[in-house]
């Protein structure tokens, strides 16, 4: 098995590591990082892709490579704005929960909204 | 079974184990830091891929800078921690839900294992063009010359980003300058090693954008190195935040994107094409460009991951 396929079977199993963390795990700090990992998982799947597109001198194909560094930044910009929702919910509320049922009966001491 | 071949199995079960201690430690703190780490593996595995500009980007982006806003916010929300676990699946849905994901995974693994040797590239044509961007870099040169107008919507989506957290503020704090990054007292290792990292890390940070025509770097890489040093420097207590409302800061940020569009309009009028570069001065106009855009990284990251204001303006 080449280095290449490892790192793709790799990259599936991040996918769904991921993926389980996201819909297993309640907080939502969790599920983001959750998220981010899957992420990574598909970028590492695209990028034995470009690995297998080796030619012309080139050890990997460079088209799909700038696309996983675009796609890198913009997970990172994606992920501060969630990170900043969630902390908003936390300082209006006092707590950060996605439970339907926590939302149903009045928070305790959540007097932090305006 | 050679030296690589072991090694590459090794990290292989390494990256797995702490993907699966992000997903399953107890606490949340605990999870973000596997997850730097997870992150700094990772760039390995894209070096044993050849990928070294991605390597790159993933270590300072994927882990360094996104570590620091995840390990920021699990400290903040460790109050929350201990309600949470009551609410998680129940046992069958755990499982149900595992073995979904496995399947995905399989499905995946399969596709991985029926690629080609060979598949289709866009290598050849890449390397054809090259001569005529100037540019020694094949990734530099699909980034800022053949898909230019990706990576100007991508310092869109930065921008777009900054505005949203901004927007979080409460109406009191709007245009005030950002807290979430300062440690809470003035912490003099921390400050020790500001001030022996920043300049070091300045000058790699500009090295590494410089180098990224010809060799391994880039406009990202270098732009996120900057923003590190910048976070670390604000972090120690060296310098305050800057004012949200400050005209500098919002110019800067938008900069690169703003010249990047400017260049592709003007390639549209020079050069006979949007996006198009006039033959022979490719080179420096791809420069000029990325010079805007480090500045952009540099500083729209930092805001990024300072969070919203929280700090009334002066009036």
């Amino acid at each position: 098995m080449t280095s290449a396929t490892l790192a793709g079977l790799v990259g599936a199993a991040l996918v769904g590591l991921g993926l389980y963390g996201l819909i297993a795990n309640p907080q939502p700090l969790r599920k983001i990082l959750a998220f981010n990992l899957m992420g990574s998982g598909v970028f590492l799947v695209f990028g034995i892709v470009a690995r297998k597109g080796a030619a012309a001198g080139l050890q990997a194909d460079p088209v799909p490579q700038a696309m996983v560094i675009t796609g890198i930044v913009v997970a990172f910009a994606a992920s501060a704005l969630a990170v900043a929702l969630v902390l908003r919910l936390f300082e209006d509320t006092g707590q950060a929960t996605l439970d339907p049922e926590a939302w149903a009966k009045p928070p305790d001491g959540g007097a932090g909204a305006e | 079974m050679s030296v690589l071949q072991a090694l590459d199995i090794g990290l292989a079960f390494l990256v797995f184990a702490v993907a699966a201690w992000t997903i399953f430690a107890p606490g949340a703190f605990a999870a973000t830091v596997g997850y730097v780490v997870y992150g700094l593996l990772l760039s390995l595995v894209w070096i044993r891929l050849f990928a070294v500009d991605v390597a790159l980007t993933e270590a300072a982006i994927g882990s360094g800078v996104t570590g620091v806003l995840l390990i920021g916010a699990a400290a903040r929300l460790r109050a929350t921690e201990s309600g949470a676990q009551e609410k998680s699946l129940s046992g069958a849905s755990r499982v149900f839900a595992a073995a979904l994901c496995a399947l995905v995974a399989l499905a995946l693994a399969a596709v991985v294992l029926l690629l080609p040797d060979q598949g289709p590239s866009l290598a050849p044509q890449s390397m054809q063009h090259l001569a005529e961007t100037g540019l020694g870099n094949p990734v530099t040169a699909v980034l800022i010359a053949y898909r230019a107008f990706d990576t100007m919507l991508e310092k869109v989506v930065l921008v777009l980003a900054v505005v949203g957290v901004w927007s979080l503020a409460a109406d009191r704090y709007w245009g005030g300058a950002p807290g979430e990054v300062r440690a809470e007292l003035p912490e003099p290792t921390l400050a020790f090693l500001a001030q022996i990292l920043a300049p070091l890390g300045i000058l790699v940070g500009i090295h590494v954008f410089w180098v990224g025509a010809d060799a391994p770097g880039g406009a990202f890489q270098g732009g996120a190195i900057l923003a590190a040093m910048w976070i670390i420097v604000m972090m120690a207590r060296l310098t305050e935040a800057p004012q949200t409302n400050a005209v500098w800061l919002r110019l800067a940020i938008v900069a690169g994107p703003l010249v990047f569009l400017a260049a592709g309009v003007a390639g549209a009028i020079i050069a006979g094409g949007f996006f198009a570069y006039p033959p022979g001065f490719a080179k420096p106009a791809i420069l000029f460009i990325e010079a805007f855009m480090v500045l952009s990284i540099a500083l729209a990251l930092p805001m990024l991951v300072a969070g919203p204001p929280r700090r009334e303006p002066p009036r």
